[in-house]
């Protein structure tokens, strides 16, 4: 007689771990956000970002993108958004912004810093929500009428982002890092 | 610990030349969104219609006064370099004369009472209006 195993072990690494708190501290960030009041739908600070920027700049693209898609699929379901077209608005949004990092994460570190990644990823998500918002939600060339809009607030909000989540890493590096919670 | 948020000099050390040269390449792609997407139609012909048809079809480059005739008497047109509007009109409600200047292309000012239109043409045929 054979017996099967009632537990089934998921071997989880360190990685895991790390990617996983950090896609908290992200969501965490989209789900207060969602209480800030904002003028128009579509403008928003998008702090979450500050997180895939820190991740970015200290442990590459690929937990940058585990992070960012996590916090997206997870944040909206906090939300009650997921599969609502505003899920799709971020989601594209996000799988730009990602595509766009894994090109400037290239540019020489000497002269672009989280800055540059921060307002390279805000056009770019800003540019695949058009698109989407284009190409299905509201099919007429009218959406890019408030694109202006869009392209301004994605400016100062990148720049915004940037700064804190460069300051920031400064302080985690002068800074000796937490001990690890286990 | 706020005053120290609020300073700009901490700040501006996270900045190195890229991100200057990736700010001021984002600034100019606002700009241009701006410039390309807001300017609406440059018109360079009025049409002017009475009883549905076109009475005058005149550039918009000299300043001059049109005179049209309706049911209800004169309605006087003024056009100048770029832009047009019914000057006076014996309507009683005035709304054609209160729309002021016409400037963009598609822009149309109607004088229902005395049958007389204005109509701005651009290069492109401008819709009239975009709904959400």
């Amino acid at each position: 007689m054979t017996t099967t195993p009632s537990v089934t072990e998921l071997p989880v690494s360190a990685d895991d771990h790390r990617v996983a708190r950090l896609a908290t501290a992200a969501i965490v960030l989209t789900v207060a956000e969602a209480a800030i009041p904002l003028p128009l739908p579509g403008v928003k600070p998008g702090l979450a970002n500050i997180v895939t920027l820190i991740v970015l700049s200290r442990y590459g693209w690929r937990d940058a993108a585990w992070v960012t898609l996590l916090r997206v699929l997870a944040g909206s379901l906090l939300l009650g958004q997921f599969l609502a077209p505003g899920f799709f608005l971020s989601f594209s949004g996000a799988l730009c912004s990602l595509g766009a990092l894994g090109l400037a994460v290239h540019l020489p570190r000497r002269w672009f810093g989280p800055v540059s990644h921060s307002i390279i990823a805000a056009f770019a998500h800003i540019c695949g929500q058009l698109l989407i918002a284009r190409l299905w939600l509201v099919p007429h060339d009218g959406v890019f009428y408030l694109a202006p809009v869009f392209f301004t607030a994605a400016l100062i909000f990148g720049v915004i982002n940037g700064l804190v989540a460069s300051r920031l890493l400064g302080e985690l590096d002068t800074d000796p890092l937490p001990p690890e919670p286990l | 610990m706020f005053a120290r948020l609020v300073q700009l000099r901490p700040w501006l050390v996270h900045l190195r030349s890229g991100d200057w040269l990736v700010m001021a390449s984002g600034v100019a792609m606002c700009v241009g969104a701006t410039l390309l997407l807001w300017q609406g139609d440059v018109p360079d012909k009025a049409i002017v219609r009475a009883g549905g048809k076109v009475v005058a079809e005149v550039a918009l480059s000299t300043p001059r006064f049109i005179e049209v005739d309706g049911p209800l008497g004169k309605t006087r047109i003024e056009v100048q370099p770029g832009r047009a509007r019914v000057a006076s009109d014996p309507g009683p409600r005035q709304y054609c004369v209160r729309q002021g200047w016409l400037t963009r292309g598609g822009a149309v000012a109607i004088c229902a009472p005395n049958h007389v239109s204005l109509t701005l043409t651009g290069r492109k045929n401008d819709h009239d209006t975009v709904s959400y």
